[in-house]
């Protein structure tokens, strides 16, 4: 492979079964260096199996990883150098204060104890933990810890990120500036790989793959992918949003029909000609008012129409 | 090199929290104090003022003087005079007295015949501890004032009583004491500390940084054996000051043994904690082998009486030979060296066991 150096991970046909269920299925996934790259798909579609594996915490059934140019799981003694991984839980140690458990982390990775003294705090000014660094983890904020665990995760400066979903507990502020912090390990090189479930985090991301039930239903530039789906939306403006959308989710081309505030928002099957037109007949048949206009998708849809997609295969 | 810094990272941070856990902490002070005044005061073999009653038909002033000695042991207490055997044994059935003595009308004439009993001692057998201090009784050596030594029965064989004379029950239980709360706290602290790490998630992230499992178990293991000891010297030393337990072999020997049980015993902690999900599991687990190791390790009754089936199973367990080596260095004065093949099985134990916990561990995400 000549570009298997600027890959950061290149995954080939991975599964995991755990019993007879089948956790990730064939999952093919190549991940540039330096970008930052999303998973976004509901609990249970195999996010964090597929990150475990990657990290070589699990054994996948069948198929081939390289993480970093390493070969996982055959050479995850060099690979855990070179990677950090920040666990979906808050996983440090809640009875220790923050400096504990940093300095905890630091002998771990090997840091001598005035390399660790000077990066513990430069880590602490980074992430904003200077004035608690004497409280015990287990007091902190939701915030608090997740800025602790990442500076935990990044510690030994990782080539490479792995963030199990890691904004699940925190509010939306928090989250702006998490997102910020991640941007600029990316800006320093660091490749990371996220997952989420939440659509405006997933657009953040330089790249994107959409899991659904184990398996890559859709994967690409965020922008790219709700292009993909331009002329598929329409937004309904009508006094009775919940009959209407009864009758349209009989329609064989309505994929979705969902309620945001006065609004309906449609999804249609691609191809569908002139779904506007098609629609105020259908509204005009039921004795239904309202204004119908196209309006700009969003990666809400794409996650519907893809998910969708797969279950009917 | 890195290795042991990353041992001393995982150590220095157990410390931390260990320090932090007052609870924990109490407990490792607690139990050996607790323990030890429960086993030491409460639980004694040695009986005294057993409810007894006598007959006596002779009514001489020899009988008298038997019946005062007997009652100057303070073995027994007499609370009643019947006039029968018959009454001595519905006392006994009531449950009103344990032991009756029975004295019959020619005992100055027996005091002249050696091989006739001197008088008949009455059980109640149910209980097999009243048994053991009847048989003292009749080994009572009785001066007649005609100047003639006998016993209550004729005793032609002598026995003697060699490193605990009194027999004081406190000096044969403390030796033992100490592995059963080793036992209990060494099991329990190292099982619930793994399995604690792991239901707090903190696991998920160790196995991705570069800490081995081996290191990860020593790290964690070495703080208990350094409580191990200083509960092994509080029994010691309460033991020495409370019951004045002799320590008659040599101190550092007895400590060598203790350690290789600490091993022995904070490694099967360490295989329990890789075999259980959570830490209720992991208590009921220490429950499962703390129990056997009560009963057949020869802490309570003597190894000897037990069926071969219950002998092979104390075999298998690390109290049973610590056991040895604790009584045999503390009130025998034995050398380690005389029971080196004891101290062998315990070594020998722990690193069977550190060698299963590290191998069944390493397979723990999967």
């Amino acid at each position: 492979m000549h570009d298997s150096t600027e890959l950061a991970v290149s995954a080939r046909n991975i599964s995991r079964y755990f019993g007879d269920l089948k956790a990730v299925d064939e999952v093919n996934l190549r991940i540039e260096k330096g970008t930052v790259y999303g998973f976004l798909g509901p609990n249970g579609s195999g996010k964090s199996t597929t990150i475990r594996m990657l990290c070589g915490l699990l054994i996948p059934s069948s198929g081939t990883i390289e993480v970093m140019g390493l070969k996982v799981p055959q050479q995850v003694d060099r690979l855990r150098a070179a990677i950090g991984y920040m666990t979906q839980r808050f996983s440090l140690y809640t009875d220790l204060t923050i400096r504990e458990n940093l300095r905890f982390i630091a002998s771990i990775y090997g840091l001598n104890r005035t390399a660790a003294n000077a990066r513990i705090d430069e880590l602490l000014v980074t992430y904003n933990l200077s004035e608690r660094a004497a409280q015990l983890a287990g007091t902190l904020s939701g915030g608090q810890k997740q800025r602790l665990a990442l500076a935990a995760a990044v510690m030994h400066k990782p080539k490479m990120l792995f963030l199990d979903e890691p904004t699940s507990a925190v509010d939306p502020e928090n989250r702006r500036d998490f997102w910020e912090n991640l941007f600029d390990l990316s800006a320093a090189g660091t490749t990371i790989l996220v997952s989420t479930h939440l659509m405006d985090e997933a657009e953040r991301c330089h790249r994107l793959a959409i899991l659904s039930a184990g398996r890559i239903v859709a994967d690409g530039i965020p922008h790219e992918l709700t292009a993909e789906l331009s002329g598929q939306t329409l937004g309904i403006t009508t006094p009775r949003p919940r009959r209407l959308r009864d009758v349209l989710l009989e329609q064989g081309a309505v994929r979705s029909a969902a309620q945001v505030g006065n609004q309906l928002r449609v999804l249609v099957e691609a191809g569908s000609n002139n779904a506007i037109n098609a629609i105020r007949d259908i509204m005009q048949a039921h004795d239904l008012s309202g204004e119908v206009a196209a309006v700009a998708p969003n990666l809400e849809d794409v996650f519907v129409v893809s998910t969708s997609q797969s279950q009917r295969q | 090199m890195k290795s042991l810094h990353r041992i001393l990272a995982v150590l220095y941070k157990e410390l931390l929290q260990l320090g932090r856990d007052r609870l924990t902490f109490g407990m490792i002070i607690g139990i050996p104090l607790m323990q030890m005044l429960l086993f030491g005061f409460a639980i004694n073999t040695d009986i005294r003022n057993l409810q007894a009653a006598y007959v006596d038909l002779s009514n001489t002033s020899a009988s008298r003087q038997l019946v005062a000695e007997i009652q100057a042991s303070q073995i027994v207490g007499f609370n009643t005079i019947l006039s029968s055997s018959e009454q001595l044994q519905q006392g006994i059935r009531s449950g009103d007295i344990n032991i009756g003595v029975y004295i019959p009308a020619d005992f100055e004439r027996r005091l002249q015949q050696p091989d006739r009993a001197l008088a008949q001692v009455l059980v109640n057998g149910s209980d097999p501890t009243v048994v053991s201090v009847a048989n003292q009784i009749a080994m009572f050596p009785f001066e007649s004032r005609t100047g003639s030594v006998v016993s209550l029965a004729p005793r032609p064989i002598e026995v003697r009583v060699f490193y605990n004379p009194e027999r004081r029950s406190s000096i044969f239980i403390v030796p033992g004491l100490i592995g059963v709360i080793l036992t209990f706290t060494m099991i329990l602290f190292t099982a619930v500390a793994i399995v604690r790490e792991r239901e707090r998630g903190n696991l998920e992230l160790l196995i991705t940084t570069p800490v081995a499992n081996l290191e990860l178990m020593v790290g964690k293991v070495v703080p208990y054996v350094i409580i191990g000891l200083i509960q092994t010297s509080i029994i010691l030393v309460l033991g020495k000051w409370l019951f004045g337990l002799p320590i008659r072999g040599d101190l550092f020997d007895f400590y060598i043994a203790a350690l290789a049980f600490i091993a022995a015993s904070l490694t099967l902690g360490l295989m329990i904690s890789t075999v259980t999900k959570s830490q209720f599991q992991a208590m009921q687990m220490t429950m499962f082998v703390l129990l056997p190791s009560i009963l057949l390790s020869g802490f309570m009754f003597p190894f000897e009486g037990m069926p071969w089936a219950a002998q092979w199973i104390a075999e298998t367990l690390p109290l049973t030979h610590f056991i040895r080596l604790s009584r045999g260095i503390l009130l025998r004065g034995a050398e380690l060296l005389e029971l080196w093949d004891q101290l062998l099985i315990l070594i020998g134990f722990a690193i069977l066991a550190l060698a299963i916990a590290t191998r069944r561990f390493s397979k723990q995400l999967d």
